[in-house]
């Protein structure tokens, strides 16, 4: 057992025990089930985090949906953004049956964001400030979320496993949109490649951070109490290594280079050696003080503020919902 | 061609000038409709009262800008040009949408400090999802049998809609006193600009004469019957004569909110039109 759990209450609790035992046969826990609460808190860390996550990344890529170059662009990232929302509403519901117990609920957790309690992924906080970025993010931040979520459907928490296996489903036809933008761009004008160029360039360190710190670096993580938990089964490294994998060579055939030199496959280690991106920046992104942290939450925390009437009105409604679909 | 003739193809109706032009304008003005209000609904993206709301408003939007798809390549196979040139290149005053659907959401840019307001939304969704409902079962009737055939696909879906909108609008009339006079507040600005949606433009005479759709006085008088029912049973007051805007929508007046959402629309396609995007 990990020495980051605390063993002395591991020996004392004959739940925990037997949880733990439970999660080494492999079993899954539901909601309803007894689970340690540190267990309980590193989901809710981890799946809030995930959700508010795919909530926030509707903002970047929502300025690009009217400004899509067609309306075969439009229709499709107006679907995209569409599935992000949906994600998060999937994510915010398991969320919600965790936080329960604890007396907690959604209002409580997009307060959390908007105080910056609760973070949001390093990506969301960065510029799109062209076509290209819509692309990329599609292609490749999704990329890098599918590589994250597929190993975390294998997760012991079942409800989010069960919101995962949708999820990596939807998110399979978003990198796909993506990919399509960038092939586009990647075989059109000089103007359009350059573009292109520039957003790989761009988003190349925020692609590294998104999984977060390597384990002993300088930034602490949690991610062996998740692996002991098997909310998780592998680190930040070797999921960035199966990105690497992945997609340097498929950015190299497009004829696209990455802004780091020192990039290469180690073929006797098996092992990709790269430049770090800067961790203390990343802290400081996450913390909310990236380029567009600020103007992000203020767009979700005013149409929080200035919609409280119509939460109100929600809950005080009678059941219309019932009497929907009579006749006008 | 009598007016009862029924045209087949995009080719048949390219044999009589008059038809087409008729044609045409009557489907820029559908299809301008969908494509700029889906552009409205896109600017909330995000932004709705609740996720579940956000959800289901993008999914509306969706529909709505592929409805303006068809008709735009509806409009190609009848030579008006390149489905995208339609949607990205023409200049404000070729759009044909009423003034309503243009009025902005709100304050504010949508992606810096928008500020929309829901009630307006709830208010111009469900009085248009009328009309547009209504617009569809008169052109499901049209002499053009391309547009009636697409005109049932779209009611399908529009069904759902309005489903959708009305269902708010009760909940706004029927919950809080606040939300119900914001709604009170936001229909009357609506109805200052709605008597434009019933309008067909410069060309009203051929696109009936041509037997296109039905005239402006048959549909409105059905948007009010079901619009009047749709108030009573949720005991809001019949505001009486509506309004029409100052600019005429429908013959290529527009105010400078439709300028700003053509240019939004169309920046990145305007690059390089030439290019494959």
């Amino acid at each position: 057992m990990s020495n980051r759990t605390d063993p002395d209450r591991a020996l004392d609790n004959e739940r925990l025990a037997k949880f733990l035992e439970r999660i080494d046969r492999g079993d899954k826990i539901e909601a309803d089930d007894w689970m340690p609460d540190d267990y309980r808190n590193q989901l809710i860390k981890l799946i809030s985090m995930h959700g508010v996550s795919e909530i926030m990344g509707a903002l970047p890529e929502k300025e690009w949906v009217p400004k899509a170059p067609t309306l075969r662009r439009k229709l499709a990232i107006m679907a995209k953004v569409q599935d992000e929302m949906g994600h998060g509403q999937l994510l915010l519901r398991v969320v919600e049956d965790l936080l329960a117990p604890l007396g907690k609920n959604r209002d409580d957790l997009l307060q959390d964001l908007f105080s910056g309690r609760l973070k949001f992924h390093n990506v969301f906080h960065m510029e799109a400030p062209t076509w290209a970025d819509a692309g990329v993010i599609a292609w490749l931040v999704d990329g890098a979320a599918i590589i994250t979520q597929t190993m975390s459907l294998e997760t012991s928490y079942a409800p989010y496993a069960r919101a995962l296996q949708r999820i990596c489903a939807e998110e399979k036809f978003h990198a796909q949109h993506g990919e399509s933008i960038v092939l586009e761009l990647a075989e059109g004008t000089p103007a359009q490649r350059q573009m292109l160029q520039d957003a790989v360039t761009r988003w190349w360190p925020s692609l590294l951070m998104f999984f977060g710190p390597p384990e002993g670096g300088t930034v602490s993580s949690n991610q062996l109490l998740n692996m002991r938990y098997k909310i998780r089964s592998q680190t930040n490294e070797e999921l960035r290594q199966v990105f690497f994998h992945k997609y340097v060579h498929r950015i190299y055939h497009l004829g696209l280079t990455l802004p780091d030199d020192t990039i290469r496959y180690d073929e006797a280690e098996g092992v990709w050696h790269y430049q770090q991106p800067d961790w203390d920046r990343f802290v400081q992104i996450v913390r909310g003080n990236g380029p567009c942290s600020a103007q992000r939450l203020r767009l979700r925390k005013t149409s929080y503020e200035e919609a409280k009437w119509v939460r109100d009105a929600m809950l005080a409604a009678p059941r219309a919902e019932h009497m929907a679909g009579g006749r006008l | 061609m009598s007016e009862h003739s029924y045209v087949e193809t995009a080719e048949e109706a390219r044999r009589n000038p008059e038809y087409v032009r008729a044609l045409q304008e009557l489907l820029f003005q559908a299809a301008d409709d969908d494509y700029i209000l889906a552009y409205r609904g896109a600017e909330w993206l995000g932004l709705a009262p609740h996720i579940e709301e956000d959800v289901a408003f993008s999914s509306m939007s969706q529909d709505m800008m592929g409805h303006a798809a068809m008709l735009y390549e509806m409009l190609e196979e009848l030579g008006a040009g390149k489905a995208d040139d339609l949607a990205h290149m023409r200049s404000p005053d070729a759009f044909r949408n009423a003034i309503i659907i243009e009025r902005p959401n709100g304050t504010g840019d949508y992606a810096d400090q928008p500020h929309y307001d829901w009630a307006y939304a709830i208010a111009r969704y469900s009085l248009y999802g009328v009309f547009k409902q209504i617009r569809l079962e008169a052109l499901a009737y049209s002499t053009y049998v391309p547009l009636a055939q697409a005109a049932g696909k779209m009611q399908r879906e529009h069904h759902y809609h309005v489903r959708y909108w009305h269902m708010w609008f009760k909940r706004l009339a029927s919950s809080t006193d606040d939300a119900r006079a914001r709604l009170n507040a936001a229909l009357e600005q609506v109805w200052s600009d709605i008597g434009e949606l019933f309008l067909l433009g410069r060309a009203s005479a051929s696109i009936v004469g041509f037997g296109l759709i039905a005239g402006e006085d048959d549909i409105s008088q059905r948007w009010m019957n079901a619009t009047r029912n749709m108030f009573a049973s949720n005991g809001i007051d019949w505001p009486g004569d509506w309004g029409v805007p100052v600019q005429k929508g429908r013959e290529g007046q527009h105010t400078d909110d439709l300028a700003q959402a053509v240019s939004t629309l169309s920046e990145v396609y305007r690059l390089d039109p030439a290019a494959s995007w």
